[in-house]
């Protein structure tokens, strides 16, 4: 190339459109914008202000905001896991953004595709300990898929466009982006679409050819085949799939936890929930299988009991789109990458083609199998106290409200209450805290869930405890016009706890009456409480009071509804596989283990 | 058992602490440590040496290769890898020692990169039991200090890890 300067005349300039010049915090928006993003949650504070003047004026962009940070991380995941769409949560410096964590932490568990905006102090003042200064980057660093910090403008539409294709694909996840206020209030032309430049990031979705192969064989010469279905299959939008893949082997199906509604409970193949206090039959099938077919699932304890017990004379195929997850808990027999989506598709026409060459044969499998299902339904006693049962409660709002309805549940006895009596029928109606049993998800990811999906019959099914931890959200609700329905199962304590109390403590019941329920002084009277928010509130104590009230609440679409349920504390959740011991030990109820086959 | 892993990364403020957290959170210890530019603007090459079981070892190198911004991880074979480290030591001398300190560090190919009456500095460089060898010598004379790098360690042969690092 010639050093050489030649003067010539200016070319006419062609009319090429100058980028937009915009502020950090226009930028910002604009992205989200662009991205598709039309709702968020969350609460201003002194770092994030710029950027909450920008949203004002939004007309894309419908923020809703929140009485406390947790409540928009919870709404955020509800939002996203009731829509497969992305969540938004959006805070300040300091405590706002610590008041993310937990709701960070929990997507990060569940594989649940979040963003997490917060302000961060002025750039000069970062590592002073200015004030509302934490480093969010930091702390969020192990419970985050990625994160960021941006102090320059410029960088905004590639970080935000970085941020959301790292949240929405491969295994979805929580990512944050840190801005700082300066950066917020600086201006920059406004590039879109930005450059993404992530040479370390290629999520592998096509799975290899001859890994598929060598499953379908595993799967015809199986004489105990399960599928074992995890929450990746509902990530990845595969209940058809699965369906296709079900009908065509035979096969029977568990749905754990995080998979309720990836298969229909209606489906005869269908034996139901494994794990701690999972069905019998799906206990024990996965327990007595030669082969597991391991679909987006990850071999939680809580599954597993002691992984060194389970499932003793299976081999293993493992589907998942996380590579760190194949053989972390359990060797797998063949492991297979991939995106549930594709790999199940294609695990059918294998199977299919393996199927010709040799006749799978599962009768006999099916007869056992069948056997413990017949002798160990799910099924609860009445309590002998007089008062309600929980699972009656739980399983009317089911039966009442319908399989079209959204279900969000907190932690403990009612959450695997509502996953057992509650008849699933479709991915994404089931919204729970499985990987980090957060208590307090239930009421703020309704919330998310109703403004994801405003046609659907939202429930919250909380507990008393759970209730107590994020219902000022309620005051978000009425204003905002969000008319979710909340079923306390008021059993007047924590009710998990309170059982593992009763069972591995000689029921010394340490610290977990919450005198909210039947005899006590009920503080706080939880029908005041709604009332106070502007929500209907209703209390069920009788049997024959217990339909109308939910009734009552389906149809009520002015404002929110709380009913609080007045139901018996001596209430357990059954069958349970008591922490540190095999599956083979699973009790359908107290003292009551069922005879499984001796090898 | 000691594994030695070569990390090529980009260069982004934090990385180190993603990388490390991954084995603290284990409780995993960190024997040794080097960071420094890799061929490739942009890129870092990370030579961490860790001692743990093969199997938990595996499962900490899946999760670095899920960081984003970590482009390759590789496991060194030491049959197949050249490894040096490289050493500052200060060691405490008189009259009647210099010498002897003098030879021994002649012995070791050691350089003596500064003088005082009563200590000297020794650098040395080498794979890790030459320079423990070194330091053995050295002890009954009294050490002062020890500085030390991380471990550096390259595949011998042609080939090198930053290949096909874009083409994939």
């Amino acid at each position: 190339m010639s050093t050489e300067t030649v003067p010539v005349p200016a070319a006419p300039t062609k009319r090429v459109a100058e980028p937009e010049i915009l502020t950090g915090s226009g930028a910002i928006l604009r992205s989200l914008e662009n991205l598709g993003v039309t709702d968020v949650f969350g609460l201003p504070g002194g770092a994030i202000m710029p950027f909450y003047d920008e949203l004002m004026s939004s007309e894309g962009i419908r923020h809703i905001l929140v009485r406390h940070e947790q409540g928009a991380g919870h709404a955020a995941e509800g939002y996203a896991s009731s829509s497969g769409r992305l969540g938004v949560a959006i805070a300040t410096s300091g405590p706002g953004a610590t008041n993310l964590v937990t709701a960070i932490a929990d997507a990060h568990m569940d594989s649940v595709p979040l963003l997490a905006i917060t302000g961060q102090v002025f750039s000069t003042s970062m590592g002073t300990d200015a004030f509302q200064e934490v480093d969010i980057v930091g702390i969020t660093m192990p419970i985050t898929k990625h994160s960021f910090l941006v102090t320059k403008p410029e960088d905004i539409p590639a970080t935000i466009a970085a941020a959301v294709l790292i949240a929405t694909t491969g295994r979805p996840g929580p990512v944050l982006v840190d801005v700082t206020k300066d950066c917020q209030q600086a201006s920059a032309p406004f590039i879109w679409p930005p450059k993404i430049d992530l040479p370390g990031y290629r999520p592998v979705t096509k799975a290899h050819g001859k890994q598929i192969q060598a499953a379908a064989k595993l799967f015809v010469e199986a004489k105990r085949p399960v599928l074992y279905v995890g929450g990746g299959v509902i990530r990845a939008n595969a209940s058809e799939e699965l369906l296709a893949l079900a009908e065509t082997t035979g096969a029977p199906v568990v749905t754990t936890l995080m998979a309720r509604g990836a298969f229909p409970d209606s489906h005869d193949q269908h034996l139901g929930m494994p794990g701690m206090h999972g069905t019998v039959s799906a206990v024990l099938s996965l327990q007595e299988s030669d082969l597991l077919i391991v679909l987006g699932a990850r071999f939680d304890d809580r599954v597993t009991g002691k992984a060194s017990e389970f499932a003793p004379n299976a081999k293993v195929v493992h589907v998942d789109i996380d590579p760190a997850e194949i053989s972390k808990i359990r060797v797998a027999d063949v492991p297979i990458v991939g995106d549930a989506k594709d790999v199940i598709a294609d695990l059918t026409v294998a199977y299919r083609e393996a199927a010709r060459l040799q006749d799978p044969d599962i009768a006999q499998w099916w007869e056992r199998l069948t056997e413990l299902r017949e002798l160990y339904p799910l099924g609860y006693d009445e309590p002998d106290d007089g008062l309600l049962s929980p699972q009656y409660v739980i399983e009317r709002i089911g039966a009442i409200t319908g399989p079209e309805g959204v279900y969000a549940s907190g932690v403990g006895q009612h959450q695997m209450w509502a996953a057992q009596f509650i008849k699933y029928e479709r991915p994404n109606a089931w919204l729970n805290s499985g990987g980090a049993g957060t208590m307090g998800y239930g009421v703020p990811a309704a919330m998310g869930a109703k403004v994801a999906q405003p046609d659907r019959i939202v429930w919250a099914i909380d507990g008393d405890g759970c209730f107590q931890m994020t219902n000022q959200e309620l005051a978000t609700c009425t204003i905002n016009q969000i008319p979710i329905k909340v079923a306390i199962i008021n059993n007047s304590s924590l009710g998990m706890v309170r059982q593992w109390q009763t069972l591995f403590y000689d029921g010394r019941h340490s610290f977990t009456d919450l005198n909210t329920g039947h005899d006590t002084a009920m503080i706080p009277d939880f029908v005041k409480l709604a009332e106070a928010y502007g929500a209907l509130g209703i209390r069920v104590t009788k049997k024959e009071d217990v339909d109308a009230a939910i009734r009552l609440a389906n149809e009520t679409n002015d404002r929110p509804v709380v009913i609080d349920f007045i139901v018996s504390r001596d209430a357990m959740v059954w069958p349970m596989v008591p922490q540190g011991v095999g599956n083979s030990s699973v009790q359908y109820a107290r003292e009551h283990a069922p005879e499984w086959e001796e090898e | 058992m000691t594994h030695v892993l070569s990390l090529l990364v980009e260069d982004k403020p934090g990385l180190l602490t993603r990388v490390a957290g991954l084995f603290a959170r284990r409780g995993f210890n960190i024997e040794s440590l080097a960071v420094g530019k890799s061929e490739i603007p942009g890129l870092s090459r990370i030579t961490v040496v860790v001692d743990v079981e093969d199997l938990p070892l595996e499962q900490v190198t899946k999760q670095l290769n899920k960081l984003i911004n970590v482009l390759k991880i590789v496991e060194l074979d030491p049959s197949q890898t050249v490894e040096r480290e490289h050493m500052l030591i200060k060691v405490r001398v008189d009259n009647s020692t210099r010498s002897q300190i003098l030879e021994a560090a002649t012995l070791f190919r050691a350089r003596i990169v500064d003088v005082a009456t009563d200590a000297l500095v020794i650098e040395v460089t080498g794979d890790t039991p030459k320079v423990q060898a070194l330091l053995r010598v050295l002890e009954p004379y009294g050490i002062k200090e020890i500085a030390q790098s991380g471990l550096l360690a390259i595949g011998r042969g042609p080939k090198s890890i930053t290949e096909r690092i874009y083409k994939t």
